[in-house]
């Protein structure tokens, strides 16, 4: 079955990567990831404050003016010094020598600061695409939708004035008008969203009072929501759909092109199974494909979505009418 | 590189020609030459060739000791080898300079000259330690300034070679070493014109190697040793002549013109000083002064002192001279005169009989000045000439202070001024922390470096590490700089700190019409009369411009966070008048570009916008024509204080110390304790504020006060009667104080803002979390209220100490007797040192070594040890860095002497004494705080007894009675003391059975002198010296200790597990042999902020980085493993720990692949050791012992 697929530009043999995750920290595991068929490879994020705020400590730690008559300084003075994360670069560098997939960076931030720059030395560095996470938590009652969305954009617009890498932006679900969310990124020169950022939930720790982080592996069940949206997105937008957040199954991955996906990332599958899961679910889909009579992949992807799906209101507000009324009965 | 104009210090100045002329570089740190070794070990990293094309091996020692034996060495295998020390150091090197010296060996050191240590240690310069070596058999060659330093550094090494004669060279510490000078450099391509490599050949061909062999450092009897002895003098003989043969050949490469004996002054001259270094600078300028005016006054530098030069030093002297002051920065007690005063009478008389010299021999004086970097002013320079011109000259003086007990001191006149006017002269006002100093530094930089002006900076530091002050003192001339001294008149004064205004005298250095600008919290039209009366009478006084601007503010404003030196600088530019306003702000936006183009274009965006800033919210502050304020400066300690502190401390804390005669002194150094309780520093902006209503009582907040300035009072409820308005308290909570009242009470003026007591609160509201029992809130309006709060809480009654329960929250309330140190805020060792004095403190005796502990345990102005009610408390006293742990043990054995003397003649005073109260003090239990009050009481009973008696022995017997009530002795230092410079001693001690406690505050590296590493650095961490991040394991010194046996071992972190850490110090003081507690201690040279420094503790053991245990031999009588694992087994990474201090995260910014390498393996070697402990945990457990031998108990 021709599973091959164009996503941010890119071709692909096929739909399925690992998601951004730590898995390609390590050289290892990027060629294990790569042995186990992964059609790109997309690497853990560089966060904004990782450029901004250890850029900022470094400096002050190593500037510190503690002058005392027996010492002006308590740090040595080395003649390279990296200011800044050089070790991502570094990595996307490593990476992209030893794999011959695409290699997707990924950066992490909410402002349209100085950290942009580094896009720049991403692209110079030789990742194929960037994925841009926008993990913003609009906790500010001043701060218009408007806003939080404009804050979006106007990162991607300056993004898109300094590099020429294709630009996938991840979003998060909680946007209250996500559809015009997607049109404004697309005019901004996105080439493709992500749906969706899983965030870091934070937990109670009832003794000691204090909010903890705490990361809790996905499961199937997450997958609904990105069907919702992928469905409602993918019929009217040309931009490439990356479904991350709940893909576990073979059935699950199914799900997930029929809504729309134009790739699917997996994750916390891959902790829990191994990198062989990208390899089981990419043959399995294959399988499914022919027993089912498809002629191709792209006969199938987006069959489901709001333009083509029989029953479109699923996807929109019924869709919760009905759940209530099934509870009810 | 061809020579240049820059602007560097003398330390750079000298290390620059050392470095390119050495190929071996052995050194350890010492104030004040440290940055010469650092700014070597930071060249080679950096891959800096030598003249020849080879990086040198720059390698750091154990010791001074060490260091001048590797030199050996390396010049016995023929390298060109060089190192950098004073004071100490320098003494530690004087057995292998003899040797060096004795085998005719090319070398030259150099020496920031120190004062060596006598009643008191000083890190300033004098020239002591360099007298030190005279007989050494060294060549010693003087600079007395920057470019001089630089230059005679080149004709050392030259002469060096040519002589075979070692060469010390040396230069003032601080004054030159740490001045800031625009100079002109000798260029790769002079020093190669300059060296003659001949000599190096057969420096080579004279190397001990295999392939021709010989023997060296053979014993020599009475048969021999005299004559080889003297079968070198013919090379001491031709040294005069090479020096002067180096000197004229720079003096032609460069036109820089040197002698061995530089005279200056009129030609015919009648009186003349002779001296050495810095101070001639001085004297030159002044002499010049005096000479337009009509005088006749010369001067002789001395250059060469070693071999000294007969015949150059009396051609050097005009024939008309008839009378010489010789002026030495050194005290000899007891000899005739200082050793230059020696040599040149010697000289006269010598070169009279010969006929050298031809006339009346002049009279010849002496004189002392500049001892531990004493100021030496053209006033000074002028009253020696003033003595030499009187009926009777004194033979014997001392000028710069006021002897008013033997009367030695020359009167000098404080008006007298000689600076021209066309150098421009400015003091700043800062504090260590606040950028004032690098500030200043790139403003010399730039005005030295960008236009033809002469610039010289120089800055002097308080001894405080939290809240220093410190004061630049810059010049800017159309000549080079002579001025060797502080300036004494400023055209500009910056305060840089508001609060000093009311501390000190900030103007003492205006003079007419002189511009004052000021950093003040305030609005422009409210500065001046928030101005004390003082510095507005001045201002009136001497027309003072005043000039004012919001830095904190303006500096938030721009994103600069709390940093004010750019916005400080810019205003300085502006106001300087050094060039027109906007060539200078071009200027420093151009250095700005210079210094972060590589930090990214936002870090330059923001100095350009605090540029603009500067210059847009600085203002005139309009002066009305009379005094406004009512108030006047406060007094600078406390009525209350005791004498010696209104009459010597107080001085010194208003920087006023100079003052003080000789009779204000000590005569042995000894100083009393609990002084700086009178010293009211007010240096936080925020302080803690107690909420009782949520407080549970645990004590923690105390426990990890680095400045005791957080305290805890458990007290009957009727004390509370008299209770100021605003003091809080709250029942007590425990059953064994049921029904008194409690409090957390915070010294205000003496907290430091630190956070520590914050960050370890666990007592939250339940309501809002977030709200704690201990909140900071700004000092400011709580100053007054709290001061009063406080004052009635120490007067509360202090908990019965045998009543209190000694765990964690028991012993804080025990009084701490180590209070209010000037160590850093949020220091990682002085919660140890308060524990200790807390537990033990008035039957304690401390040995300290040299190091952060020694300096804020005991650099003056004020003492941080103290007394309880009953006048006990810790004895104090440092003696070196490398000693401390015999000295300690020395005062071990005198203790034990003392007290079995008393047991002696005790058992022989039955009758007189009673032999039940006898039998009783000898029987005593001193094992908990009732027997050791019973034993007190007892020997309070003895005394009486033995008052009665007329037996001369019973006399004796109450002079060392107290000596039968158990003291501990404490032996504390930091890891450069136990782990490097003092571990034979450590070793030695800790093998010697005696009850002696050693507490090693490890930091992990060199903190005092600047975070060189030591060998208690750990893998994968920068410091100076492993640039690229150590790369061998940390030394386990526990381990070692362990392996003895007999060696009570603990390894603690109170950050992580205060209830360990109050077990280890109460097992270590009870064990009755050696103990050694190693204690983690977090420190700014880790590069992050200390407010985090429990964070990181709880982190470090957490991941195994570091293993709590304590090694009890006792517990093998009992059928234990002696080592009981105290931290549970680790967990986590390594970097969840190491990434969060910038020791670590350097490397991996330098190289990612090392640092990860160097991450894995130090992870590797936590499983190793942990494994290893464990293993060594069972294998030690008696046989058929049945226990879990890591677990906890």
């Amino acid at each position: 079955m021709d599973l091959r697929t164009r996503y941010l530009g890119l071709d692909l043999a096929h739909p399925f990567m690992p998601g951004a995750s730590p898995l390609a920290d390590d050289l290892d595991h990027v060629k294990r990831v790569e042995d186990a068929g992964a059609s790109a490879i997309v690497l853990r994020s560089l966060f904004e404050e990782q450029i901004t705020r250890e850029k900022a400590r470094t400096l002050e730690d190593i500037e510190s003016q503690q002058n005392f008559a027996e010492a002006n300084t308590f740090l040595p003075k080395p003649d390279e010094f990296h200011v800044g994360p050089v070790e991502y670069l570094e990595q996307i560098r490593k990476v992209k020598a030893a794999v011959k997939v695409p290699v997707i960076a990924s950066l992490n931030g909410t402002t349209s600061e100085g950290w942009l720059s580094y896009a720049g030395l991403i692209q110079q560095a030789g990742a194929d695409a960037l994925e841009l996470n926008v993990y913003h938590v609009a906790t500010d009652p001043e701060e218009t939708p408007d806003h939080v969305d404009s804050r979006i954009v106007n990162i991607v617009t300056e993004l898109k004035k300094s590099i020429q890498l294709p630009v996938a932006v991840k979003l998060s679900p909680f946007h209250s008008a996500m559809a015009h969310l997607a049109r404004r990124l697309e005019r901004a020169g996105a080439s493709g969203l992500v749906l969706f950022n899983r965030f870091y939930q934070p937990d109670i720790d009832p003794e000691a009072l204090e909010a903890v982080p705490r990361l809790v592996l996905s499961d199937s069940h997450e997958l609904l929501l990105r069907l919702r949206w992928l469905a409602v997105l993918s019929g009217g937008s040309p931009v490439s759909l990356a479904c991350s957040g709940g893909v576990h199954t073979t059935l699950d991955a199914i799900k997930a092109l029929m809504a729309g996906a134009t790739v699917v990332q997996m994750v916390s599958a891959l902790l829990h199974h191994g990198p062989f899961r990208i390899a089981t679910v990419r043959e399995e889909v294959g399988r499914w494909l022919e027993q089912h009579e498809y002629e191709s992949l792209d006969q199938l992807r987006g069959s489901m979505n709001l333009a083509r799906c029989p029953d479109p209101a699923a996807f929109e507000r019924a869709n919760y009418m009905r759940i209530l009324q099934s509870w009810r009965d | 590189m061809a020579g240049r104009l820059v602007t560097l210090d003398g330390n750079t100045a000298v290390a620059d020609v050392a470095y390119r002329l050495s190929e071996v570089i052995a050194i350890y740190p010492i104030t004040p030459s440290s940055s010469m070794g650092e700014l070597s070990d930071e060249w080679a990293a950096a891959h800096r060739k030598n003249l020849w094309g080879t990086v040198p091996n720059v390698t750091e020692m154990q010791s001074e000791a060490g260091a001048a034996g590797a030199v050996h060495g390396a010049l016995q295998a023929g390298a060109l080898a060089t190192t950098f020390t004073a004071s100490q150091g320098l003494l530690l090197m004087i057995p292998n300079m003899f040797k060096i010296a004795g085998e005719l060996t090319p070398f030259c050191m150099h020496v920031s000259a120190r004062t060596v240590a006598t009643h008191a240690l000083s890190i300033f310069g004098d020239q002591s330690d360099v007298m030190a070596c005279r007989m050494t058999g060294f060549a010693m060659l003087a600079s007395g300034s920057v470019q001089e330093a630089h230059d005679l550094a080149a004709v050392a090494h030259m002469a060096t070679l040519k002589s075979r004669i070692p060469f010390l060279h040396f230069f003032d510490g601080f004054r030159t070493s740490h001045e800031v000078a625009k100079i002109m450099t000798l260029g790769d391509d002079d020093l190669a014109a300059l060296i003659d490599e001949k000599p190096i050949y057969e420096h080579r061909a004279r190397a001990l190697t295999p392939d021709h062999p010989v023997l060296r450092g053979t014993a020599q009897n009475p048969d021999t040793f005299f004559q080889a002895r003297e079968a070198g003098n013919l090379y001491y003989d031709a040294c005069a002549d090479i020096v002067r043969d180096a000197m004229d050949k720079i003096g032609e490469r460069t036109g820089r013109k040197y002698k061995l004996f530089d005279y200056a002054g009129h030609p015919e001259a009648d009186r003349v000083i002779v001296m050495m270094g810095s101070g001639g600078e001085t004297a030159h300028e002044t002499i010049d002064h005096l000479n337009a005016r009509g005088e006749k006054l010369g001067l002789v530098k001395v250059r060469l002192f070693r071999p000294f030069s007969l015949a150059d030093f009396v051609a050097s002297l005009p024939k008309t001279v008839k009378s010489i002051a010789v002026l030495d920065r050194t005290k000899e007690p007891g000899a005739i005169g200082e050793p230059l005063y020696q040599d040149v009478v010697t000289a006269f008389v010598e070169a009279s009989e010969s006929g050298l010299w031809t006339g009346p021999v002049p009279r010849v004086t002496g004189g002392r000045y500049g001892l531990s970097s004493k100021e030496f002013t053209p006033a000074m320079v002028k009253a020696v000439y003033d003595d030499l011109k009187s009926d009777k000259p004194r033979r014997h003086f001392t000028v710069g202070i006021r002897d008013d007990v033997t009367h030695l001191s020359l009167p000098f006149d404080t008006t007298f001024d000689i600076e021209p006017d066309d150098v421009v002269r400015a003091v700043f006002w800062g504090l260590g922390a606040d950028g004032t100093v690098g500030a200043n530094k790139n403003s010399i930089k730039i005005i030295g470096e960008e236009t033809e002006r002469y610039a010289q900076g120089y800055f002097v530091y308080d001894s405080k590490k939290s809240g220093a002050i410190t004061i630049s003192y810059l010049r800017f001339g159309p000549r080079p700089i002579q001025s060797a001294y502080l300036v004494q008149r400023a055209g500009f004064i910056a305060v840089h700190q508001w609060s000093f205004l009311e501390r000190y005298d900030v103007l003492e250095h205006a003079m007419v019409g002189t511009t004052l600008l000021l950093n003040a919290p305030l609005p422009p039209d409210q500065v001046w009369d928030a101005l004390p009366k003082e510095v507005q009478e001045t201002v009136l006084e001497k027309k003072i411009e005043i000039y004012t601007i919001d830095a904190v503010s303006v500096a938030k404003s721009v994103g600069m966070g709390g940093r004010i030196n750019t916005l400080m600088q810019t205003c300085f530019f502006a106001l300087a008048k050094i060039f027109p306003r906007e060539e200078a702000i071009g200027y420093i936006k151009h250095a700005i570009e210079k210094t972060y183009k590589n930090k990214g274009p936002e870090v330059v965006k923001k100095n350009f916008a605090a540029v603009d800033a500067a210059l847009d919210f600085m203002f005139q502050v309009p002066v009305p024509g009379r005094v406004t304020a009512t108030r006047a400066r406060p007094p600078i300690v406390s009525e209350k204080a005791p004498d010696f502190v209104q009459r010597v401390s107080a001085m010194m804390l208003a920087n006023k110390g100079d003052l003080l005669p000789v009779s204000a002194f000590p005569v042995d150094g000894t100083w009393p304790v609990g002084t700086a309780k009178w010293e009211k520093r007010n240096i936080a902006l925020d302080i803690p504020v107690w909420d009782e209503k949520i407080c549970i009582q645990c004590n923690k907040c105390a426990m990890v006060c680095p400045h005791a300035a957080i305290r805890v009072k458990v007290y009957d409820q009727e004390s509370l009667k008299d209770k100021p308005e605003t003091f809080k308290s709250m029942p007590y909570k425990g059953n064994e104080f049921k029904g008194d009242a409690y409090t957390v009470q915070v010294a205000p003026e003496d907290c430091t803002g630190c956070t520590l007591c914050v960050e370890v609160c666990p007592a939250k509201d339940k309501a809002n979390p977030r709200h704690k029992s201990l909140e900071m809130a700004p000092q400011a309006p709580l100053r007054a209220p709290e001061r009063d709060n406080y004052g009635f809480f120490l007067d509360l009654p202090e908990a019965k100490r045998t009543r209190v329960a000694l765990d964690v929250k028991g012993v804080q309330f025990f009084e701490p007797l180590f209070e209010y140190s000037g160590a850093c805020s949020g220091c990682g060792e002085t919660p140890y040192i308060k524990l200790a004095t807390q537990l033990f403190g008035d039957r304690s005796i401390i040995a300290n070594a040299t190091g952060c502990s020694s300096i804020y345990g005991g650099n003056l102005p004020t003492t941080p040890y103290t007394t309880n009610k009953d006048g006990r408390g810790p004895a104090w006293a440092n003696s070196l860095f490398e000693d401390n742990a015999e000295f300690g043990l020395g005062m071990r054995l005198a203790v034990d002497k003392h007290g079995e003397q008393a047991r002696e003649l005790l058992a022989t005073f039955g009758t007189l004494v009673g032999d039940e109260l006898c039998a009783a003090i000898l029987a005593a239990d001193m094992s908990d705080e009732a027997g050791v009050e019973a034993q007190r009481e007892r020997i309070r009973l003895l005394k009486d007894k033995l008052a009665g008696s007329d037996d001369p022995r019973a006399k004796w017997l109450a002079g060392v009675a107290d000596y039968l009530v158990k003291k501990s002795v404490w032996i504390v230092g930091g890891d450069g003391w136990a782990y490097d410079i003092g571990f034979g001693g450590v070793d030695h001690v800790i093998a010697s059975g005696k009850d002696v406690n050693l507490l090693v505050l490890d930091t992990e590296v060199y903190s005092n002198t600047g975070g060189q590493q030591s060998k208690a650095t750990p893998k994968g961490a920068a410091a100076k010296f492993a640039v690229s991040g150590k790369a061998a394991q940390k030394k386990d010194l526990g381990m070692l200790a362990m392996a003895y046996g007999n060696v009570y071992v603990a390894r603690i972190a109170f950050g992580a597990k205060d209830v360990q850490t109050v077990k280890a110090f109460q097992e270590a003081d009870s064990y009755p042999g050696p103990s050694l507690i190693i204690a983690y201690s977090h420190c700014i040279a880790h590069g992050y902020d200390m407010a985090q420094g429990l964070a990181q503790q709880k982190r470090a053991v957490e991941t195994g980085y570091w293993p709590l245990y304590r090694f009890d031999p006792r517990r093998v009588a009992q059928g234990e493993s002696p080592l009981k694992m105290d931290s549970n087994a680790p967990k986590g990474k390594l970097v969840d720990f190491s990434r969060n201090e910038t020791r670590f995260r350097m490397v991996e910014q330098q190289d990612p692949t090392r640092f990860k390498e160097l991450s894995d393996s130090a992870q590797a070697d936590i499983h190793v050791r942990w494994a290893t402990y464990e293993n060594l945990a069972k294998a030690m457990t008696p046989a058929g012992a049945q226990q879990n031998p890591t677990k906890e108990h």
